[in-house]
């Protein structure tokens, strides 16, 4: 299967628009970037693009109702949606520390939630 | 009350220019914050891409932030939380309220404003129709969602694609919301590339460049909008309308500083950023009172408003110690393409290695010059490949420039093209 993605570089402003080819999952062409780093973004974009999810879950008995948390690493694209329904679930209870483990290894990325924000027992 | 230095504001600008202060050997510092918190605008921005300058490695905005308290705590400086400032005077008298004080009178020998900005209203667009509920502005639905944990709609039309708003059309996305699209009335976004991939692409929110929102429908609640393409006078095309259900409609038109106090206290304010006119000291029309951060002007990487406000909290130290230094400064001006410069006036100073000049330009180039003049004498002269409004440039003028041109009195940023 042969197919054409277009993305936009996001590794300076210029955003140059990159045209990439694959071909059973591998990639055969990479055309318009402008430099180096341009064909890198796309490489990993195309083939294993990661994003750093943030988010809030209630606290309970804390000076404040919620706190924020993120995945410790970037996890892979296709898995934001069951990390999402995962932490729909979640109750924690206060006090909570920045960098506390929230859930460990989520959805098998290896990748941890961790709390963002210092939330105080009431 | 008598205190060296007070500071406005409890945001990241007020709580590095207080360290600054600190390091130059002031202790008797007060921080003065309307809000429960420390941290500012950074406690709603739960997203990551923070501190990539400052701390070389991405944080959240309350990460970031609590780097800075936990600083602030280290060095035992003194703030005061749920407290309003509500008047400067000529004379550096600060009149603020709160509970537990009611009335505070501080006599200051130096002040700095750091209040930070708020969102251009919705008054600000005049769009017809009634006020229905599920009017927001970006900002507003941020601290909705992420401090008090409620998602204040669920079909989403969003005009303005400031960073604010693509941040939140991610976010409300994630707590499954349905974002319909973003409208962005120029012919391009004013938004980092960064976000417009991560926030929209990803997610498949269309942007809809030169288009914006003409009607609001319903009474109660917002029922729907109305959506059309503009033409090069951003006037909107009728034949192009077309109707949009949704039951919310946020706003991520712009932000302005927050100078009603400056301009109470009689500081003159630049019309172009809505920001104290500055000196390179940071100071502004009024001696020992210093301004940085957003209520200076608009900035978009928290890094360059910690670099900013610690250059502020230094001056307002010298200030305290008496250590100006005085003598004509050299005014900077605007030539073609640039929109504004912060500072303003230069004060030549042989202390400071460099002398940063920030500025932004008022339209999208490619492959332009910026070019820096001391009088006829072009100084500075440097290809950048693109730039645009929306992100903040700057140049650094080496002070030796200053010594080998004593005679400068005026120095002029602009664009070329060659
Ligand atoms: C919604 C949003 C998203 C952003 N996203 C990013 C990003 O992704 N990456 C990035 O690097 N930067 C981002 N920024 C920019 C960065 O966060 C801001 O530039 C930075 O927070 C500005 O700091 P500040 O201290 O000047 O203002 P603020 O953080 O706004 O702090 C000002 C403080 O002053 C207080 N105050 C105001 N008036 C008074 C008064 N009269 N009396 C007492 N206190 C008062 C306020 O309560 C507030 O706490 C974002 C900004 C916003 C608004
Ligand atoms: S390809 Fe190179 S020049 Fe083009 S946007 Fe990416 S980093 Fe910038």
């Amino acid at each position: 299967m042969r197919e054409t993605k277009n993305l936009t570089c996001i590794s300076c402003p210029l955003g140059c628009q990159l045209e990439v080819v694959v071909e059973d999952g591998k990639i055969v062409q990479i055309a318009n970037y402008s430099c180096i780093r341009g064909k890198e973004y796309a490489e990993k974009e195309v083939l294993s693009p990661k994003r750093t999810i943030t988010s809030i879950l209630p606290v309970a008995g804390g000076d404040v109702p919620m706190v924020s948390v993120k995945t410790s690493e970037p996890i892979p694209k296709a898995k934001i949606g069951d990390c999402m329904r995962l932490l729909k679930d979640l109750k924690i209870v206060a006090p909570i520390e920045i960098g506390d483990v929230i859930l460990a290894n989520i959805c098998d990325t290896g990748s941890d939630i961790v709390a963002t924000k210092r939330v105080k027992r009431l | 009350m008598k205190k060296d230095i007070v500071i406005i504001g409890g945001g990241p600008a007020g709580l590095s220019a207080a360290v600054a202060a600190h390091e130059q050997g002031i202790t008797d510092i007060l921080i003065l914050e309307r809000e429960n918190a420390l941290g500012g605008i950074l406690n709603q921005c739960i997203h990551n891409g923070f501190g990539l300058h400052v701390f070389k490695e991405e944080l959240t905005g309350p990460e970031y932030a609590q780097r800075y308290i936990d600083k602030i705590a280290e060095l035992k400086i003194a703030a005061k939380l749920g407290t309003m400032v509500i008047d400067i005077t000529r004379d550096l008298r600060v009149i603020a309220l709160n509970e537990t004080d009611g009335v505070l009178d501080i006599q200051a020998k130096a002040v700095v404003l750091a209040m930070g900005c708020r969102e251009r209203p919705r008054g600000a667009l005049n769009i017809p129709g009634y006020r229905p509920a599920g009017v927001f502005s970006a900002g507003t639905a941020q601290k909705y969602v992420n401090i008090d944990g409620y998602l204040p709609g669920r079909e989403i039309v969003i005009l303005g694609s400031g960073d604010i708003g693509l941040i939140m059309a991610r976010r409300m996305t994630l707590e499954g919301a349905h974002v319909k699209m973003v409208c962005e009335i120029l012919p391009y976004s004013g938004g980092l590339k960064r976000n417009i991939v991560q926030c929209l692409d990803d997610y498949g929110i269309p942007l809809r460049l030169s288009h914006t929102v003409t009607k609001i429908h319903g009474r109660e609640r917002v029922e729907g909008v109305t959506v059309a393409r503009v033409d090069a006078n951003l006037k909107p095309i009728a034949t192009s309308e077309e109707y949009v259900t949704c039951d919310t409609l946020m706003l991520s038109v712009g932000l302005i500083p927050e100078n009603e106090l400056s301009r109470k206290a009689g500081v003159a304010l630049n019309p172009t950023t809505q920001g104290p006119l500055v000196n390179s000291h940071l100071e502004t029309s009024i001696p020992g009172v210093f301004a940085c951060g957003n209520v200076l002007h608009v900035h978009d990487l928290v890094d360059y408003v910690s670099e900013e406000a610690a250059l502020a909290g230094k001056f307002a130290a010298d200030h305290v110690k008496n250590k100006d230094t005085f003598g004509s400064g050299i005014a900077v001006s605007c030539g073609t393409g640039v929109r504004y410069t912060v500072p303003t006036t230069i004060i030549p100073d042989f202390n400071e290695r460099t002398t940063t000049i920030r500025f932004r330009v008022d339209n999208v180039y490619h492959n332009h010059f910026v070019s820096v003049f001391f009088g006829g004498d072009r100084m500075y002269h440097k290809q950048k490949r693109i730039l645009t409004p929306g992100e903040m440039e700057q140049v650094l003028l080496p002070k030796q420039w200053f010594a080998n041109q004593p005679d400068t009195k005026t120095i002029r940023v602009m664009l070329e093209e060659e």
